[in-house]
């Protein structure tokens, strides 16, 4: 390398306190012209706030930010763009209702001017889509892409703004492996064209894949740079985590009774529309049924129907033999523990006390009697609730708000398979309905999660895993069925599907014969 | 600038927040008092006294408190299950009509039954009336999504408008010399004095012990804990089975029929029948006092009494200077703005980037 040339990017000393939380501690990175960096670490490890600093949403306390040797001016996303660093957010930000070319040139033209120019920009656009090889439709609505094309026009958009530096925010989270492939090509394509890449992400084997330094981020800190080439998968998941992990250990697998079963169960949301198509499924009892899935495709729908949140517009649904109706009292008394989404919003009361969270779902019983709390039992519950599932972080009467996400959701899983019962032996869950239950946990937490999900499924239970991580489903999973557009194949044996295979039933086009590949 | 929460919620801090709202509030109305030309100490001391320098003084204040006791503990308890009932001065005007219309003297006598049936009945009807009221509106919220809001705040007009058909009409009190009013409550229906040689009735009483139910309903209850569990998050509740329709259709119940309650008690211990204007907007200061009392029941009775003290307090002293009473007005609805600001400054703190 060149010393004479300025690297694309120069971070140094960068330092950003929210309150007593320090999210960057005096970090300093550099990135080379053509060069993919890597920034791998767990969710709160301060990716997100290192990159909202360099793309001026904030503004460090200390530290400077140099790009092609030049300073940049702190907390103005104007002077990010104008010198030329891109970003691709996880959650896009574009237009539903635009066309991919209106999305593209949104907000490079003038304001003033009677007359948009449309020939002038579309040349222009196709010339960089040509350039790169981004093939796209200009007068598509983005409304009626897909995610994986979605992704395209927002990297197009950031190239059209002549960006030298790219930065992409957990770019896979929302793509089949597949889509994925084709994002790690481009890629490759834009390094090739001299663009310098920054590459956020939580999954090893990505970054393992399309870097070549990995900067590793730990509580704030910068704990190691390596370079891809030499770095091991093992080692690499040491620094992340700072501690040695723990796998879980799997469980033996006997498979009983059918506990869970939907047939031909349609849902349709407040317009009509289907969310849920025609979708059969058999739960056992002992095993793990995963539903993996591109997000968005139904899962939501489906977790709400098995919580008792929504009704089936079409198809019966049943408990243990037992229709169950869309109340959610009557899927806890049948004994259906419930693990939701959105762990924040839903699963918790935030202003509640966690005492009061602990036994929000048989409040009425057994901790009420004659319409008045039983509330020394209650806490007395929740004491031995908050022990057994390692719930740490905040006491009894503080705000469930005041719990980490790990134990926010060890909170809600404590609740869903103790049922109400101090001792553990007294209650076992028949079912369990998982939806998304290591979404931005910590690995220590997601190794939490799954074991007691193996565990709960060794003692008997039938569980159901919807999830988007797909390497989450294939750990623990015995049997996968992929959900597309409201539509579920049919469960089959993990052992028997290939990636390959579910990445194309998460796209829609499953064919037996690649299936069976 | 912007916004952001505190890690914790402290409890100091949501104390001191109606102490610090109150005193900006004082802070604020001075520049006014100083704008009207009259000296600012004296304005004050002339308003504390009115309110609450005299045994006089404090006996109209409790007077004046009763009502705005039940208004407030209906919006508290609406409020906490972010039920926002907007209309208790309709309900309290309905609530006094149905009242007249079950313990009235028409035509002449009234209902020909004892004082022991009618009394609880007068109660009762007035109680359903402002139930019912916002019985519709709730409604309309939890089955199509109507925002109650809007439909409570306008329903007061149309029951306005309504109590003043009847008054002009069917309960038309003919002895009043053409004055819209209504016939008078029959006398032994009426509430007794507290305390002798003053106008504090026994209605207190009944507000003071309805807070305390409602705090001990809402702290202890199962339903309660349904209550502030719709009103902390709706999803969270429907999700561990708290059923938010009926939940929200009881706590509309409760609210409607305090407020309802406030009418009846009005025309039982002070007015004896219903006049178009027996309420200084004591439904909207009901929200004042509400959001002061952080929905508190308790704390709604240490509110309802300082909101009617300078009410009370506002009308002496603009008989010593030249300060009009709308300044009570200012007041309280400046009170309400900073209470709003103060609890969100107990939620989040400020930060400048």
């Amino acid at each position: 390398m060149n010393d004479r040339t300025p690297p694309a990017l120069r971070l140094a000393g960068i330092t950003k306190r929210f309150g007593d939380l320090v999210a960057n501690d005096s970090i300093s990175l550099t990135l080379a012209g053509g060069e993919v960096l890597a920034l791998l670490g767990e969710n709160g490890a301060g990716k997100s706030t290192l990159v909202s600093i360099l793309f001026g949403h904030y503004v460090a306390d200390a530290g400077t930010i140099e790009v092609f040797g030049k300073p940049l001016a702190p907390g103005d996303p104007a002077a990010a763009l104008a010198a030329g660093i891109g970003m691709v957010h996880q959650h896009f930000t574009l237009a539903d209702n635009l066309s991919v070319q209106d999305n593209i040139v949104l907000g490079t033209q003038p304001l003033w001017s009677l007359a948009a120019d449309r020939a002038g920009p579309r040349a222009r656009l196709l010339a960089t889509a040509e350039r790169f090889g981004l093939r796209v439709d200009p007068a598509a609505r983005v409304g009626s892409l897909s995610v994986g094309e979605r992704q395209r026009v927002e990297i197009l958009k950031a190239l059209y703004r002549d960006a030298r530096i790219l930065i992409l925010d957990e770019p896979t989270s929302v793509l089949t492996p597949q889509e994925a492939a084709a994002l790690f090509a481009t890629l490759a394509r834009l390094v090739a064209e001299g663009l310098s890449i920054v590459f956020i992400s939580h999954k090893l084997t990505e970054v393992l894949r399309v870097s070549d330094r990995i900067a590793v981020l730990r509580a704030g800190k910068l704990v190691a740079t390596l370079d891809s080439a030499t770095a091991d998968r093992t080692a690499l998941a040491e620094l992340m985590v700072g501690r040695s992990v723990r796998k879980p250990v799997a469980r033996e697998h006997r498979r009983g009774e059918t506990v869970c079963a939907l047939t031909r169960v349609s849902v349709g949301d407040a317009d009509g529309a289907g969310v849920l198509d025609d979708v059969s499924l058999a739960v056992r009892a002992g095993e793990i049924v995963g539903i993996a899935g591109v997000s968005g495709n139904g899962q939501e729908a489906l977790a709400e129907l098995l919580s008792g949140l929504r009704s089936a517009t079409a198809g019966t649904v049943s408990v243990a033999g037992i229709p169950l109706p869309a109340e959610p009292g009557a899927w806890i008394a049948a004994g259906v523990a419930r693990i939701p989404a959105d762990r924040h919003a839903v699963g918790v009361v935030g202003d509640f006390a966690v005492w009061e969270n602990a036994i929000a779902e048989r409040y009425r019983k057994p901790f009420a009697s004659a319409g008045l709390l039983r509330r020394s039992a209650a806490r007395k519950y929740a004491r031995a609730l908050t022990d057994r599932f390692d719930v740490r972080g905040a006491g009894l009467d503080a705000p469930a708000r005041a719990l980490s996400g790990g134990n926010l959701q060890k909170l809600i899983l404590g609740r869903a398979l103790t049922g109400g019962f101090a001792q553990g032996d007294d209650f076992a869950p028949a079912l369990i309905v998982a939806s998304q239950p290591t979404w931005g946990l910590d690995v220590g937490a997601v190794a939490y999660v799954h074991q007691a999900l193996l565990d709960a499924s060794a003692r008997g239970a039938a569980v159901l895993l919807i999830s988007d991580d797909l390497d989450e489903i294939l750990a623990v999973a015995d049997r996968v069925a992929v959900i597309h557009a409201g539509r579920l194949t049919d469960a089959r044996p993990t052992a028997t599907w290939t990636r390959a295979a579910i990445g194309l039933a998460m796209a829609g086009t499953p064919s037996p014969a690649e299936a069976a590949g | 600038m912007r916004l952001e929460a505190r890690p914790s919620l402290s409890r100091t801090a949501l104390v001191v927040a109606p102490f610090a709202a109150i005193a900006f509030t004082l802070g604020v109305t001075m520049l006014l008092v100083a704008w009207a030309g009259a000296p600012i100490g004296e304005t004050y001391a002339l308003m504390f006294d009115g309110g609450f320098g005299s045994r006089f003084a404090w006996s109209e204040t409790l007077t004046r408190a009763t009502p705005l006791m039940l208004t407030g503990l209906s919006a508290a308890v609406a409020f906490r299950a972010r039920l926002w009932n907007i209309g208790a001065e309709g309900q309290l005007y309905a609530g006094a009509l149905a009242a007249v219309a079950v313990g009235g003297l028409h035509g002449g006598t009234g209902f020909d039954l004892p004082p022991a049936v009618l009394f609880p009945a007068m109660l009762g009807a007035a109680v359903l009336a402002g139930a019912l009221l916002l019985l519709i509106p709730t409604l309309l919220r939890t089955r199509l999504g109507v925002d109650e809001v809007v439909t409570t705040l306008l329903l007061n007009f149309i029951v306005l408008l309504f109590v003043s058909l009847m008054l002009d009409g069917p309960m038309k009190d003919p002895t009043a010399l053409g004055w819209p009013q209504s016939v008078a409550l029959r006398d032994d229906l009426q509430l007794d004095k507290l305390i002798p040689r003053t106008r504090v009735h026994t209605g207190i009483v009944y507000a003071i012990g309805l807070a305390m139910a409602l705090a001990f309903v809402m702290r202890a209850t199962t339903f309660g804990f349904e209550a502030r569990a719709v009103g902390a998050s709706a999803r969270a509740a429907a999700f561990v089975g708290v059923p938010v329709a009926r939940t929200m259709t009881i706590v509309a119940l409760i609210s409607g029929g305090l407020a309802g309650f406030a009418g009846a008690i009005e025309v039982a211990g002070r007015t004896g029948y219903v006049t178009l204007d027996m309420s200084p907007g004591y439904g909207y200061s009901g929200i004042v006092i509400a959001m002061l009392a952080g929905l508190n029941p308790v704390g709604v009775l240490v509110a309802a009494i300082f909101i009617a003290g300078v009410l009370v307090g506002a009308d002496s002293m603009s008989r010593g200077v030249a300060v009009p009473t709308y300044i009570a007005d200012v007041i309280v609805a400046v009170s309400l703005v900073s209470m709003l600001v103060a609890t969100l400054f107990a939620r989040y703190r400020l930060r400048w980037t």
